[in-house]
């Protein structure tokens, strides 16, 4: 059984949270502001997971900001990254367009951003 | 000559929010004049997320933020005029400004919003020694680069500063294939939020060295390294300390200026400590009809705020225009023992307003345990308890409706360690 310090990554209060561990699963979560804090917590000491954002390019050679739908394993990113720097997408788009279904285990890849028709 | 009944500068988070805001509580032609081509400001460029978890509940890309209120700006009769930059302002509330459709052109308005927002430090204000080469960004312009005209500015980077922008630029550079050799802050913490330092730099094995700054860039026509020194308590250099990087690109994320070009010049009063207009709890300035908000007012941490602040000044000023309610006299809020500053800076207490008041205040170092109090000569009007007060997180205080005939002079805000 071990005791980890984490910092929550939720929102910008960034509890400092002390997760137990035992048999690679948190057993008890303490110091979390918020329901989301916990399951950050119990996430982050099995498999941590990050939203990735980044930008895709435009037929017509404009960038437009993306993020996945739901957090990713943290140790694929970069692999994430190259699986969104090759997608390139038709105007028009708006905010909240699905532009992937499946960018990478089962995440959605969604536009941040618009990009109408020139 | 044109005339509006409220007249917002500046198509950011604050400026949509104020006009969408004075539109709302009835003011019947309102007008937002932008520099840009787009309205959202500088969220367009922040195209990470983490924006609107106070007011949406969700965790929101930048630009989706700003699609959110321009939206609610397209839906409703506000007159909209990009690529217009404001060339002044009088205390009359008249604007000159310039654009490529109209030229050079004046519009009248009953009440005026400043909502320009912030402009970033720059290297010359920090008189930092070496060359004067090409490879030398402040992180707010890299991140435009990065992230809205899509090229790298550099390869291997050491950023000075550990500020919020500073920290989502290490991130931003290092997963668009950049190495990030190292983070320096001349303070012995992080000005920027402490999950920015767990999510950009220890996700990534990035470096932060606290109690460091760059002492000198070397490179000729390109940057090709830089000499980084601890400093002492006096934020001196120590000799003997220098540590070297090699390094392609040097960001600056060094803090942000509000931008009161436009203020100064209508000789409106600004405050030292936050180098914004010195303004009423309806966040009008001490130039009757003329309202700030934002981080022209006060630089914010999070949007979400910049948002609730915009709403109430744009509020006010439909009010001003409609009712001519004005802030007039009162008593000062002063920062006093380990505050840096508190706005608003003066209160109005007759001022006929719908809202609590709430006081905005940033400490002046690291606090555990602490008690905030605010006071009326010996009277504590309020007073609360913080676990943890930082200098990089804004701090909030609201005043009871039923303490404000409680007071009877100037206000004075304090932490006690």
């Amino acid at each position: 059984m071990e005791v980890v310090n984490l910092t929550c990554v939720e929102c910008p209060v960034g509890c400092s949270i002390n997760v137990t561990v035992d048999g690679g699963k948190a057993i008890k979560v303490e110091g979390n502001g918020c329901i989301r804090g916990k399951l950050y917590a119990e996430n982050e000491v099995v498999c941590p997971k990050r939203v990735v954002t980044s930008t895709v390019k435009t037929t017509d050679g404009r960038l437009l900001p993306v993020k996945t739908d739901i957090p990713v394993r943290k140790s694929a990113m970069f692999e994430v990254m190259g699986l969104i720097n090759a997608v390139v997408v038709a105007p028009p788009v708006s905010v909240g367009d699905v532009l992937v279904d499946d960018i990478f285990e089962g995440a959605k890849l969604v536009a941040t951003g618009n990009a109408p028709t020139k | 000559m044109k005339e509006f009944d409220v007249l917002i500068i500046g198509g950011g988070p604050a400026g949509l929010a104020a006009a969408i805001s004075a539109y709302d509580n009835g003011a019947k032609s309102v007008c937002i004049m932008e520099r840009d081509n787009r309205l959202g400001g500088i969220l367009n460029q922040c195209i990470h997320n983490g924006f609107g978890l106070t007011r949406f509940k969700e965790s929101l890309a930048g630009p989706e933020y700003a699609d959110r209120f321009v939206k609610q700006v397209e839906t409703r009769n506000i007159t909209v005029m990009l690529d217009t930059t404001v060339l002044s302002l009088s205390g009359e509330k008249t604007v000159t400004a310039i654009s490529p459709d109209r030229g050079y052109f004046e519009v009248k308005a009953k009440a005026v919003v400043l909502a320009m927002g912030c402009r970033e430090r720059s290297r010359g204000a920090l008189n930092i020694a070496g060359a004067r080469c090409a490879g030398i960004y402040s992180a707010g312009t890299a991140q435009k680069y990065v992230n809205v005209k899509g090229f790298m500015p550099g390869k291997r980077i050491v950023i000075l500063g550990s500020g919020d922008i500073g920290l989502i630029m290490a991130r931003r550079m290092t997963l668009e294939g950049a190495k990030v050799v190292a983070v320096c802050e001349i303070m012995p913490y992080s000005s920027g939020l402490r999950r920015n330092i767990v999510q950009c730099l220890d996700d990534f094995g990035i470096p932060l060295y606290l109690e460091h700054t760059i002492t000198k860039i070397e490179g000729k026509d390109r940057v090709t390294g830089v000499v980084v020194s601890k400093v002492d308590e006096n934020r001196r250099p120590i000799a003997g300390t220098e540590l070297h990087f090699d390094c392609d690109t040097v960001l600056f994320s060094v803090g942000l200026i509000p931008e009161n070009e436009l203020t100064k010049n209508a000789e409106i009063p600004l405050a030292k400590n936050t180098r914004g207009a010195i303004v009423y709890q309806n966040r009008e300035t001490l130039c009757s009809g003329v309202f700030a908000c934002g981080n022209v007012l006060q630089v914010h941490d999070l949007v979400d705020f910049v948002s609730e602040e915009s709403e109430l000044a744009g509020r006010c000023a439909a009010e001003y225009a409609i009712k001519g309610i004005s802030a007039k006299g009162g008593v000062n809020v002063v920062n006093g023992k380990n505050v840096t500053y508190v706005l608003p800076q003066k209160l109005d207490l007759d001022l006929q307003s719908n809202g609590l008041i709430k006081l905005y205040f940033r400490v002046s170092g690291a606090f555990r345990n602490c008690v905030i109090a605010l006071s009326c000569g010996d009277k504590v009007i309020v007073q609360k308890q913080k676990k943890i007060a930082v200098p990089g997180e804004m701090e909030t205080l609201v005043i009871p409706k039923d303490k404000l005939s409680l007071i009877d002079g100037d206000l004075t805000l304090t932490l006690e360690a």
